[in-house]
């Protein structure tokens, strides 16, 4: 399976703080990719390299083999709708398909058009009027016209209303499903990404701690009950994700490398949720030993 | 591409557009009429040789006229600020560049295409706007005879303005990130550099001239003998030295203001203030006698036999009248130069930097 | 269109089991039948946003279930019918089952005293059917 985003090493400093580091990962074609992870983490950052937005202090990037908008071809493969979808307010819907149209050569205007027409938009409305569910839908409209092989999402949901997130999650995935796009998409919404993607990356505290195949994941992680044990002690087979206790009982969450040997530990399955929760919990709990190393 | 730069551009061309329709409307209402009183006046005046009262009248409208001329200083300025600035500025600071950037267009072609697009308009504004001021104030100008005291505000460099005020304008916005702040930076630049040329750079465009002649009265219609003819021309100094060669006055006159003075001593001699005792007697100008006339031709003679006795000297340097066109292109160069310097940099920044 | 998909979030069941699961339950209930065509991928994700993987993971099982059959370029069709019998059973059974249920409630069970009853049969019958 050919990767169509790869990323060595990649590090991005303001200042003298690290929006992303070290992150090493290799992004496969024809998923949809969730990058999930609390806010601050690095999730826009990341995608904003990956569209050339910002260059990298460290490290490389590349899409589809390329340096991140190297050239109008490079260009015309990546579709990215950015964060709080951006749009000229003095321009109407249609003046935005123009716009399409002249900018990108692979223009498709009549599913730009049939769009706007299933949206039930007014295509002489300026963008500026519209509510945040349709901007999206627009920014949507204009990144998906233009026949991208991949679509990258920097939180397209997040502000809005239910039904607005709905109707947008819908349009993309009948679009994955027609034109066979890869789609990274990310968010803080695990149910989101529980629905329509098939494939993780987790970002916690600027740093990867996770990638696979969504149901790999699942499959590869589990929750073990059983009577309490010692903090620290290591159970085979397992990497111990996150543990906590009570007077009498051990709950663990383990990423299994092989069977679970010991009976005493009753198997569950985890969630997307708490398995996300559990890396965030990690990640954060890496930070703060780094930062209290870094103190001594 | 082109298309999204001029319909962003749009609105504001069409604006620009009616103002200097409505301005050529109200010049080309009012400029035969100069013409006529000009060809009717003046011309009947210099067949009397009788110009002076004329002149004064006529200039009359002087104000009217600096109004006109200043919209030649004003609108360079104007074009850069409100649409060299917020050309870039405006896309970084409202976000839509992430939007701009992520078609299939570069970085490098988007910048170049905004920057030709409104920038050729504003250089088009420019010389328009300058086109219909020098036309409409010819009458004045062939009265006055001052080119150069007119320099910034007729024919070709208002162009050479305007296309370095918009990519001051421009850059600034691609550096300070922030719209109003660079409107402000593009003013302060804009006038120093202005300010620099009208008082340092332009004067030594070519080599000033030098010249020397005999010390005249301000009052005298011409400079006499040598090679400054008209009063069209440039003078940059004038150092009055006396019979030893010693500079005792600048500015055309004695001491550093440059004034010529005269008194009557006690005793009924006169004195050339700053220079010494006249010969001959200067007549007292008759009572009631106003100070915008020039005095009675017995004072003038009195007053020049007296300059002439202490054998002063002029040392004149000065841009001849015939060096303005030559001056114009170059200072309309100099400021292309800039214009494309600075857009030069500012398509680097923009392709290598921004975050 | 025959079948409407939903998801249920919280059921603890995959995605594409659910829907394989809806469609079984369809065609058992005679809502389904022989030459039904399924939604097509881009149906059902345009009605409910899932990956469209999903659905396609859930029509292949289905065709190795042998419930369904994929026709290249034109669907995916279903290929058994609930036998005539048993859809004419599903009337009177239904009847009948309505007419317990009216019993039950009037004697004062609630819902979930009627599950449990209907489960511990429903279970000791199944045991009785093995034996």
């Amino acid at each position: 399976m050919t990767a169509v985003l790869e990323a060595e090493g990649l590090g991005k400093r303001y200042g003298r703080r690290w929006a992303l580091n070290e992150c090493t990962l290799s992004i496969p074609s024809g998923h949809v990719v969730g990058l999930v992870g609390p806010n601050g983490a690095g999730k826009s950052t990341l995608l904003n390299l990956a569209v050339g937005l910002l260059t990298p202090t460290q490290g490389s990037l590349s899409v589809f083999g390329k340096e991140p908008a190297i050239d109008a071809d490079q260009l015309g493969r990546v579709g990215f709708v950015a964060q709080d979808t951006p749009t000229y307010a003095a321009l109407s819907i249609s003046d935005h398909l123009k716009l399409g149209s002249r900018m990108n050569p692979r223009w498709d205007n009549s599913l730009a058009e049939a769009r706007i027409r299933q949206l039930g938009l007014d295509p002489r409305q300026k963008a500026g009027k519209l509510s945040g569910g349709q901007r999206a839908q627009l920014a949507l409209t204009l990144a998906i016209a233009k026949r991208p092989e991949i679509l990258i999402l920097d939180e397209p949901v997040a502000s809005l209303d239910p039904l607005a997130r709905r109707e947008f999650l819908q349009i993309l995935m009948e679009t994955v499903a027609e034109h066979d796009v890869s789609v990274v998409l990310s968010s803080h919404l695990v149910a989101d990404i529980e629905r329509v993607c098939d494939y993780l990356v987790v970002l916690v505290s600027s740093r990867v701690q996770l990638t696979g195949e969504l149901e790999d994941l699942l499959a590869s992680h589990h929750r073990l009950l059983g009577p309490r044990t010692e903090t620290g002690a290591t159970i085979e087979n397992q990497y111990v994700i996150e543990a906590s206790h009570t007077e009498r009982q051990s709950t663990v969450l383990v990423r299994s490398d092989g069977p679970v040997l010991d009976p005493n530990w009753t198997i569950e399955p985890v969630s997307l949720e708490d398995l996300v929760l559990a890396y965030m919990g990690q990640g954060k709990s890496q930070e703060r030993s780094a930062l209290v190393e870094g103190q001594e | 591409m082109i298309w999204l730069a001029w319909r962003q551009f749009r609105v504001q061309a069409y604006v620009v557009g009616a103002l200097l329709g409505a301005l050529a409307i109200a010049l080309l209402l009012t400029g035969p009429h100069l013409v006529h009183l000009y060809d009717t006046i003046v011309v009947t005046c210099s067949a009397h040789n009788d110009c002076g009262p004329v002149q004064v009248s006529f200039l009359h409208e002087d104000r009217v006229l600096k109004q006109v001329s200043l919209l030649l200083e004003l609108v360079p300025a104007l074009l850069g600020i409100f649409w060299g600035a917020p050309l870039i500025a405006r896309e970084l600071e409202s976000g839509t560049y992430r939007l701009a950037w992520t078609q299939s267009v570069t970085r490098a072609r988007w910048i170049t295409t905004k920057l030709c697009v409104v920038g050729l308009a504003s250089m088009i504004v420019a010389g328009v706007l300058s086109l219909m001021v020098t036309w409409w104030s010819s009458p004045f100008d062939r009265l006055q005879d001052n080119p150069f005291g007119f320099f910034g505000q007729r024919d070709i460099v208002p162009i050479g303005y305007a296309a370095f005020a918009f990519a001051l304008g421009a850059v600034l916005g691609v550096l300070v990130r922030r719209t109003v702040p660079a409107m402000a930076a593009t003013l302060v630049g804009f006038v120093l550099v202005r300010f620099a040329f009208t008082v340092w750079i332009r004067e030594r465009f070519a080599s000033p001239l030098h010249a020397s002649t005999t010390f005249q009265a301000p009052f005298s219609t011409s400079f006499g003998a040598g090679p400054i003819r008209n009063s069209g021309t440039w003078i940059i100094s004038s150092n009055t030295i006396n019979a030893s060669g010693k500079v005792i006055g600048q500015n055309g006159g004695i001491g550093p203001n440059g004034e010529i003075n005269f008194r009557q001593l006690p005793g009924g001699a006169s004195e050339f203030v700053g220079v010494g005792r006249c010969p001959n007697k200067i007549p007292a100008p008759p009572a009631g006698s106003r100070n915008d006339s020039s005095p009675p031709l017995a004072v003038q003679h009195a007053v020049q036999r007296c300059i002439n006795s202490f054998h002063l000297r002029s040392l004149i340097t000065y841009q001849p009248t015939s060096r303005y066109w030559m001056f114009q292109w170059y200072e309309l160069t100099s400021f292309i130069v800039l214009a494309l310097l600075l857009a030069g940099f500012g398509w680097w920044w923009i392709r290598r930097r921004v975050a | 269109m025959m079948i409407e998909f939903y998801l249920d979030t919280r059921s603890g069941v995959s995605p594409y089991l659910q829907l394989v699961q809806q469609v079984r339950r369809a065609q058992k209930l005679g809502l389904l039948r022989e030459g039904d065509q399924l939604p097509t991928v881009k149906e059902v994700v345009s009605k409910i946003a899932i990956n469209p993987n999903t659905v396609q993971k859930a029509y292949r099982e289905l065709e190795h279930e042998g419930l369904a059959t994929a026709r290249p370029g034109v669907g995916t069709f279903i290929t058994k019918s609930l036998s005539e019998t048993m859809l004419n059973a599903h009337g009177p059974l239904r009847h009948s089952l309505q007419g317990w249920l009216t019993d039950a409630r009037a004697a004062g069970l609630d819902d979930e005293s009627i599950e449990a009853l209907f489960k511990e049969c429903f279970r000791s019958s199944s045991f009785a059917g093995l034996a």
